[in-house]
């Protein structure tokens, strides 16, 4: 089974009014199972509004999206994927335990089941030690994770990621890469991931798929070949500069590029 | 560590009134100003402990004013702010006019409910008090409420969520602080809504009736006397509304932004 299929999917915002926007045009995508996919192009090429799409956080103007064999508006009810974004979004009132439960209580779990699976996400996630710690008492980084630990909460096959590492530093960064593709391994998530960043979604990623904005298309779907596994040494591989050098050269072929600016090479 | 930071804290507010009620006292003996124009803080200290007891009850009555209509106010305005968050309309009726409120000093409606009841009623006082307290809760409360982060309400609908988790789960544990924050604006203007309502006629036991009754008699020391009694219940019930709101903000590592009266 595929895990998402978008059949000439298109979005408008605000249509037939003055701020009318084509954010997407005839999107055809299939992710399969247990695939890594990044969409990445410059600002308002719509990558954020597909996954929202995907997410049935919106509906699209035009065309059939399937997630997980249902609609995507079935998805969404039978809580079959999870959700990150840019900032982790904990809910300040909670401890750290509470926020990987919130999604369970909303799927209608009872106390002792959820505290037993948010104990197992939060191992997964290697902060067990900061159950009872508030957000605030956490770096970026580690906020970043308990939202991991929160979207994967309910085992959902598929895991939908808005800029997740955006607002954290480099170091921290590369580390949070790293802690995905292990988390990756030990669940087989699918994973659609939004980035800005080039060496990011060819580090992560099985295919990279390059959009152009205005009205957002996709220009080129561009397959990255590492073989094995990927650490640190990936990125210092052949294959791995010859990924970035293709991704880089199908953004440059998009059209307004370099006035948009999007897109930075870290 | 603790006391050296705490004595940071208290030190030089303590010292500053200490110089200022020496300095009082040097300038009123220095140039032998008259107790009319300005009685001296150790008169009024001795006025203070002599009228001690009479003092208190006065602020008892004030205090009691005050709290009772905090209470109904924080109430009303609590249940009022959900209406207002389901409803844009009256959003849009009544912020404005809570806004224009505050440039307005509907303070003179006291007079109005006095007309309304006997003379000797205290409901007048504890229905300003009210009014002046439900708006401040209401536009807070209401803004805390309305104004949910937008990754929560992303969140929660990716969990589909029904509109009563999305208020239970999220608008109301967001406007809590808010709450506390409006509790910590509304209680010092509760007090002095309490004195100057009493001052404003009714039945004469309050603080609001004392200082103006002695200052009028020439009792200017007593008068002082019943001043301080105010500034302590106003500190009462402003220290007790910042510990409430410690409480909450300390939890979560920080006050709620944007609070307005």
């Amino acid at each position: 089974m595929t895990a998402v299929v978008l059949n000439s999917v298109s979005m408008t915002f605000n249509p037939g009014t003055a701020r009318e926007v084509n954010a997407l045009d005839g999107i055809d995508l299939s992710i399969a199972e247990g695939e890594f996919v990044s969409l990445i192009g410059p600002s308002g090429c719509g990558k954020s509004t597909l996954l929202r799409l995907v997410a049935n956080l919106v509906e699209p103007t035009a065309g059939t999206i399937i997630v997980n064999g249902t609609s995507a508006g079935q998805a969404r009810r039978d809580h079959t994927y999870g959700m990150a974004f840019q900032q982790a979004g904990l809910f300040d009132w909670r401890n750290v335990r509470r926020n990987v439960e919130l999604p369970l209580e909303l799927a209608g779990w009872d106390r002792g089941r959820r505290r037993e699976r948010a104990e197992e996400m939060l191992a997964l996630v290697k902060l067990d030690d900061f159950a009872d710690h508030m957000p605030w008492q956490l770096s970026g980084g580690m906020q970043q994770r308990v939202a991991i630990a929160r979207a994967l909460a309910t085992h959902p096959p598929l895991l939908l990621m808005d800029e997740p590492f955006g607002a954290l530093d480099e170091m921290t960064r590369e580390h949070m890469q790293a802690e995905l593709l292990r988390i990756r391994e030990a669940t087989g998530s699918t994973i659609v991931f939004v980035t800005h960043s080039i060496p990011e979604a060819v580090y992560l990623s099985d295919r990279v798929v390059v959009m152009s904005p205005r009205p957002g298309r996709i220009t080129r779907i561009v397959d990255i070949a590492l073989t094995g596994g990927r650490d640190d040494d990936t990125r210092e591989d052949q294959a791995f500069f010859a990924g970035i050098t293709e991704v880089r050269e199908s953004l440059r072929a998009v059209e307004g590029y370099h006035s948009h600016g999007g897109v930075d090479d870290r | 560590m603790r006391v050296a930071r705490l004595a940071s804290a208290v030190l030089p507010p303590l010292v500053w009134g200490v110089a200022f009620v020496a300095a009082w006292e040097a300038l009123v003996r220095g140039f032998d100003l008259k107790p009319y124009f300005l009685p001296a803080p150790s008169a009024i200290w001795s006025a203070f402990t002599d009228n001690v007891g009479l003092v208190r009850a006065a602020a008892f009555v004030s205090g009691g004013n005050a709290l009772v209509g905090l209470l109904l106010g924080v109430a009303l305005g609590v249940a009022a702010s959900f209406a207002l968050m389901r409803s844009n309309l009256l959003n849009e009726l009544v912020s404005p006019l809570a806004i224009a409120l505050n440039a307005i000093p509907i303070i003179v409606l006291v007079a109005v409910f006095q007309n309304m009841f006997t003379s000797t009623s205290e409901v007048p006082r504890r229905l300003m008090v009210m009014l002046i307290v439900f708006f401040i809760v209401l536009v807070n409360v209401a803004k805390g409420l309305r104004q949910v982060s937008p990754i929560h309400l992303e969140l929660m609908r990716s969990y589909a969520a029904t509109p009563r988790s999305v208020l239970v789960k999220t608008r109301i544990p967001n406007a809590v602080p808010y709450l506390f924050t409006a509790v910590k604006i509304a209680a010092p203007t509760a007090v002095i809504t309490a004195f100057v309502s009493e001052y404003f006629g009714g039945r004469q036991n309050g603080l609001g009736y004392f200082i103006p009754s002695n200052f009028a008699n020439s009792k200017n020391a007593v008068a002082w006397a019943y001043v301080i009694g105010a500034c302590l219940l106003g500190l009462t019930f402003y220290l007790v509304s910042v510990l409430l709101e410690n409480i909450t903000s300390n939890r979560r590592g920080k006050a709620p932004g944007g609070a307005t009266t």
